[in-house]
């Protein structure tokens, strides 16, 4: 078993192999339902600030924006085979950009993410170059040095003007354009769900394109794939780029939606919950990104209010207890379940046709 | 030279608490083939065991080997209840495991013996070795504790039945099996001596960093560092990596001029990476070849 192999997790299975074993049913009646599935989904979050409260927009609002972040390591860990605890820093690196384009210069905030997403990816190209020779733990230690790096070089002297040093520098909310009868949360939670909507798609058709396949060959087996041809360097580069790019996206987001940055809040833990929501959502997985947002947002707080002194045991058996249930993430329990449906419908209506085989 | 003398032997000093460290991470990554991120916590809890039996009255070495006897029991306990049920799982859902086991630890040492800063007593003393102000008797007693430790291990590797079985358990699992060595009994031990090496170096850091549930964190990393810096797959490699990662903050720290003591930690780690870079699999490690 080859090392990347095992780290994207032995029981990560590729889309169209997951797709080809769930389905009986033609694969385009397949790809429909999924299609449906996403539309409904995209549906009832347009819905939702008709009747949520303004403070549940805002965890939504963040849930996204974490969603965005966890897609970003995703793309690098799920589907290019490579290991990241420094994806704070790029959170970090796309939420100052953000937050100094706004600050120092008056930049609409709708022009941030644009260039957090350029800062980023540049950056994460760099970094990904040293990369290359590093694997596994190797990996993780590089990448974890640069998350540790990070807060000290935000709060470092000569910076200080443009990064406000340990205050942080703090935004004001945007309001409504054109005269929309929305409140600013109402607002930012529109305008975060259409962008993580393009971006999913972005991703999506990513994955599903021809370099799509190159990233997962190389994830698979880096060895196989460099004998076909695959330009494994540029791929993991690029790869590293674009996780920058996505992740750094959701910083700014992340920055425009608290209207507050400070060095130490993009520190090492917030690339370990990252991780831990990568997980938990499923390694491998788009959708599943998204349900790693809410794990992110919504469990600390749950264990907190169950009980404060030992809310960091609650939320580790919480933790325990997902790993259990789910091993491979929320995408292969759906995945599991759906599974186990299509055999129950499918003995149902042998059953129902006439006994014989 | 004065100054640089006094910073080597103070990168020195600290480095031998990363140094036992990092040899507890390498002992558990040679068991078990993966970074056990709880490993800090659990030798945080194991030297709030020992205070424990201290604040009860028990002299020092029995606290001390009470304290490493529950930890090989307790590593033990966790490898067979928490770790053997999702052995087959990912890499990194086990990694995630390891984050919720490090959660629970803290948490509840915290909630059992609160967040005040605790002393630690040191067996040592705390005077200066020699009459210098170079390094302490306890610093000196820690590095001592350390080469002695790593020195054993050496031997139970080398010498013994139990020691090759553990390692073939490691090399090549099936096999293992296949000429009868109890591989999953194997790796329980692994976390079992382990949990007890990280004790050890718990109870030798405490009288240093004090005794609280945070107390562990920063010194893992730069275990981590220092045990990657060494070569996971090399014990001794490990500690001299720790020592290593010691002396590089502290010069970083003193020598370089403007920012290298705000950055000194930061130095550390490029100076890390970019060792890493040259020696992809560690200074002392040996580099892993697949057969296609």
């Amino acid at each position: 078993m080859s090392a990347p192999d095992e780290i994207a997790g032995k029981q990560s299975v590729p889309f169209e192999a997951a797709e080809a074993r769930v389905g009986d049913r033609p694969g385009i009646a397949r790809a429909g339902s999924r299609y449906l599935w996403a539309v409904a989904a995209a549906v009832l979050a347009a819905l939702l600030p008709l009747v949520a409260t303004n403070f549940v927009l805002f965890q939504l609002t963040l849930v996204m924006v974490y969603g965005l972040a966890i897609l970003g390591l995703n793309l690098l860990t799920g589907f290019n085979g490579q290991f990241s605890l420094g994806h704070s820093a790029f959170y970090g690196i796309g939420a100052y950009t953000a937050a100094i384009l706004m600050d120092r210069w008056d930049v609409a905030y709708f022009y941030t993410l644009p260039a957090a997403g350029a800062v980023c990816f540049v950056v994460g190209f760099l970094f990904g170059l040293p990369a290359l020779r590093l694997q596994n733990l190797y990996l993780a230690l590089a990448t974890f040095a640069l998350a540790t790096a990070m807060p000290q070089i935000l709060k470092f002297g000569p910076l200080e003007a443009f990064t406000g040093g340990v205050q942080g520098i703090v935004l004001i909310k945007p309001d409504a354009p054109f005269g929309l009868p929305l409140n600013p949360d109402q607002w930012l939670y529109y305008f975060t769900l259409a962008v993580l909507l393009l971006l999913v798609a972005a991703a999506w058709n990513l994955v599903h394109s021809r370099s799509g396949r190159a990233i997962m060959a190389i994830r698979d087996h880096p060895i196989a794939a460099a004998s076909m041809g695959i330009n494994s360097a540029l791929y993991k580069t690029l790869t590293f780029g674009v996780s920058a790019l996505y992740t750094g996206i959701g910083g700014a987001l992340g920055a425009i939606v608290v209207q507050f940055v400070a060095p130490d809040s993009f520190n090492f833990l917030l690339s370990v919950s990252f991780l831990v929501g990568l997980v938990v959502g499923g390694v491998g997985s788009i959708p599943g990104s998204i349900v790693g947002g809410l794990f992110v947002l919504y469990v600390p707080n749950i264990a907190e209010r169950v009980s404060t002194g030992l809310s960091g045991a609650i939320y580790g058996v919480i933790l325990l207890l997902v790993v259990y249930v789910m091993p491979s993430g929320a995408a292969g329990f759906a995945r599991f379940l759906a599974a186990s449906l299509g055999r129950m419908r499918q003995s149902r209506l042998n059953r129902s046709v006439g006994r014989s085989p | 030279m004065e100054l640089l003398l006094q910073q080597v032997m103070a990168g020195l000093a600290t480095g031998a608490i990363y140094a036992c460290m990092a040899l507890a991470v390498v002992m558990i990554y040679q068991a078990i083939d993966h970074l056990n991120f709880a490993q800090g916590e659990m030798a945080m809890f194991s030297t709030f065991i020992a205070w424990q039996l201290l604040q009860w009255g028990v002299p020092y070495w029995g606290a001390f080997v009470a304290a490493v006897a529950v930890s090989f029991v307790g590593g033990v306990a966790i490898e067979r209840i928490l770790f053997r049920p999702i052995h087959h799982a990912p890499v990194l859902t086990q990694l995630v495991a390891f984050i919720a086991l490090f959660g629970i630890l803290n948490s509840s040492a915290g909630e059992i013996w609160n967040f005040t800063i605790k002393e630690f007593p040191t067996p040592f003393g705390r005077g200066p070795l020699f009459g210098g102000h170079l390094i302490s008797t306890h610093d000196a007693g820690m590095i001592v504790v350390t080469v002695v430790i790593l020195a054993l291990l050496y031997l139970f590797f080398r010498g013994s039945r139990l020691g090759l079985a553990m390692r073939a358990a490691a090399a090549n699992p099936d096999s293992a099996r296949l000429v009868g060595i109890r591989v999953g009994w194997m790796i329980a031990l692994g976390w079992g001596m382990s949990a007890a090496i990280g004790a050890v170096a718990g109870m030798l850091i405490a009288p240093v960093v004090f005794l609280e549930p945070n107390m562990m964190l920063g010194v893992l990393l730069y275990g981590f560092a220092g045990a990657v810096l060494g070569g996971l797959s090399s014990p001794g490699g490990a500690v001299l990596g720790g020592f290593a990662v010691g002396v590089i903050e502290n010069l970083a720290g003193a020598f370089i001029p403007y920012f290298g003591r705000e950055l000194k930690l930061t130095i550390a780690l490029i100076v890390i990476v970019a060792v890493l870079l040259v020696r992809p699999s560690g200074v002392f490690g040996r580099s892993v070849v697949s057969r296609v």
